[in-house]
């Protein structure tokens, strides 16, 4: 085991010592495998911290319940304490007809309207917050329906259209982005292959020899693997880079951009989850690359 | 396998023949065994089918037809995936001396120990015996550009022999040299030889190998021509070639 150990670790420093020998074509190699996976995971940062963003628009995604005239203030406040029990509910605030009232007469511009009314006219309200995992249009459409069907309730409102197109563009963004995801990925792969071909057809007489003393087509093959996955990791590295500089640079105007908006959203990163994952993501592309080429060019290459 | 003989032939050619696409029949009907620790030479003009003969030893090529048996193994049975392992039975010598220009004497010869697996410690030791029979002990961290020919020769034999390989096979491995060095390399390859190792050393030099008394295989066309025999070996029969081959040996020889 041990002996494996030390061949497999030979092999992976021994590559990248070859590898350091042609400081420019390895730089040039990955440079183009950087920015190939730093594409997908920009877009990754975009759609995730617009996802961050769409979750603190909590307020537009109220319901509002207004209940019945018959209904009293009890009674409201014991169906809002019922609905704060539900999973899919995050929060309920029971606004007393009076309460409402007083804001309406505020707000509306029909102060002097209001006081000819002898009664008052506004029912107690609720206004449920979904939780976070009710957000979705479906979820949401149910909540209302649920709600709907309560015998305290009058009418339920939910104002969520823009709401609902914003999601459904984000939807769609994220599908665009896992398509341009899969094609990069490719074309890394594609890359890799490509390179390690040319390492191979460099390296003709050493493999024809090699082939000749007896070695393995597993022996032979595995140099150019470890190349491959060297080539992978500098690649996620240099992605990793240009990612984190990006929102470094684009931090502060979205800072500002958010306060402005009335928001305190703050752009956010890879990670470092993140980051790991977008290494291995490198190495598995660059193992790949290199498994198929090398696999079907050394095929070709046999002493004569 | 035959029953009825001492010892197995390290080697054993029934009926092979070898063409290649083109349509070139390089090898007709070669029968002939050779001992185990003996020393042959394959004697023969260019294109008379030495260097065919040694690449069907090596599986580089494949008879197209007959049947090769080499250390009790019929090649016909390894498939592609086993071809290494098999080679790994095999030391190989070459006119071109096949050495990696960017590594050292040392690695270069330790190549087919790494290939088998062989564990870091005992490379050393067994790179040094080699380059030591050989003679170039010196050269270990050199690289082969700053050799001579004749001791890049030398270093290729080194390779060959590094794993105690049971089998010898060299196309014409003093093509390049001088008469005393192509003496001296021959006189190494008769000092494995004489440990036991079976050597098959394919030569045009005529004048060289008649200072070595060892058995001479001549190929002429493709067809095995004459064999004459400087050690009886149990197993080479004339009667048994004349049935098996079919060819018409000519009695002077």
């Amino acid at each position: 085991m041990n002996a494996w150990l030390a061949r497999h670790l030979q092999t992976l420093v021994g590559s990248l010592g070859r590898l350091s020998q042609q400081p420019i074509a390895t730089a040039l190699t990955v440079l183009v495998m950087g920015i190939a996976l730093a594409l997908p995971a920009c877009l990754d940062v975009l759609v995730r911290n617009a996802q961050a963003a769409g979750g603190s628009w909590d307020r537009a995604l109220d319901v509002s319940v207004y209940l019945k005239q018959s209904v009293d203030a009890d009674s409201a406040a014991r169906l809002a304490d019922k609905l704060r029990q539900r999973s899919d509910v995050k929060a309920v605030q029971l606004i007393k007809a009076d309460e409402a009232l007083q804001e309406f007469r505020e707000h509306s511009g029909f102060g002097e309207a209001l006081a000819a009314l002898s009664n008052n006219p506004l029912p107690h309200t609720l206004v449920v917050t979904p939780a976070e995992n009710g957000a979705s249009p479906t979820a949401l459409a149910n909540l209302r329906d649920e709600l709907s069907k309560l015998s305290e309730v009058e009418v339920v409102q939910l104002d969520t259209d823009w709401v609902q197109r914003y999601l459904a563009m984000l939807d769609t963004v994220r599908r665009l982005v896992t398509m341009v995801a899969v094609l990069l990925a490719v074309g890394v792969v594609v890359i890799v292959g490509n390179t390690i071909r040319l390492d191979i057809q460099n390296r003709r007489d050493e493999i024809e020899v090699t082939k000749l003393v007896g070695g393995s087509d597993a022996f032979v093959r595995r140099p150019f693997l470890y190349c491959g996955v060297w080539y992978g990791l500098g690649g996620g590295i240099l992605a990793w880079l240009v990612v984190t500089v990006a929102v470094a640079l684009l931090a502060g105007p979205v800072q500002r951009i958010a306060g402005l908006y009335g928001s305190t959203f703050n752009l956010s990163g890879l990670g470092f989850v993140g980051g790991i994952e977008l290494l291995a993501l490198g190495v598995v592309l660059g193992w790949l690359g290199s498994f198929a080429a090398a696999t079907r060019h050394l095929r070709a290459i046999e002493p004569r | 396998m035959n029953a009825t003989a001492v010892a197995q032939p390290m080697i054993r050619f029934q009926s092979v023949a070898k063409r290649y696409p083109n349509g070139r029949e390089a090898l007709s009907n070669l029968t002939l065994d050779v001992a185990a620790g003996e020393m042959v030479f394959l004697t023969g003009h260019s294109g008379a089918g030495k260097s065919t003969l040694l690449k069907l030893l090596a599986l580089i090529e494949r008879p197209t037809r007959g049947s090769l048996i080499v250390n009790g193994q019929n090649l016909a049975t390894i498939t592609r995936r086993k071809i290494p392992a098999y080679r790994r039975q095999l030391g190989m010598v070459f006119q071109d001396h096949k050495l990696l220009a960017d590594r050292s004497i040392f690695d270069n010869v330790s190549l087919p120990l790494v290939v088998a697996n062989t564990p870091p410690r005992d490379i050393g030791k067994r790179v040094r015996a080699a380059l030591d029979q050989v003679g170039l002990l010196k050269y270990e961290q050199a690289k082969p550009i700053e050799l001579s020919t004749g001791e890049q020769q030398r270093v290729g034999l080194a390779r060959a022999v590094v794993t105690k390989p049971p089998l010898l096979i060299a196309d014409e491995p003093t093509g390049n040299l001088d008469p005393d060095l192509s003496l001296e390399v021959m006189n190494i390859f008769k000092r494995f030889q004489e440990v036991g190792v079976t050597v098959l050393i394919a030569s045009h030099n005529v004048q060289l190998i008649e200072q070595f008394n060892a058995r001479r295989i001549h190929l002429e066309g493709g067809r095995l021509l004459e064999q004459s025999n400087d050690g009886a070996s149990p197993l080479f029969d004339p009667t048994r070639l004349l049935d098996q081959a079919g060819v018409k040996q000519d009695s002077a020889s």
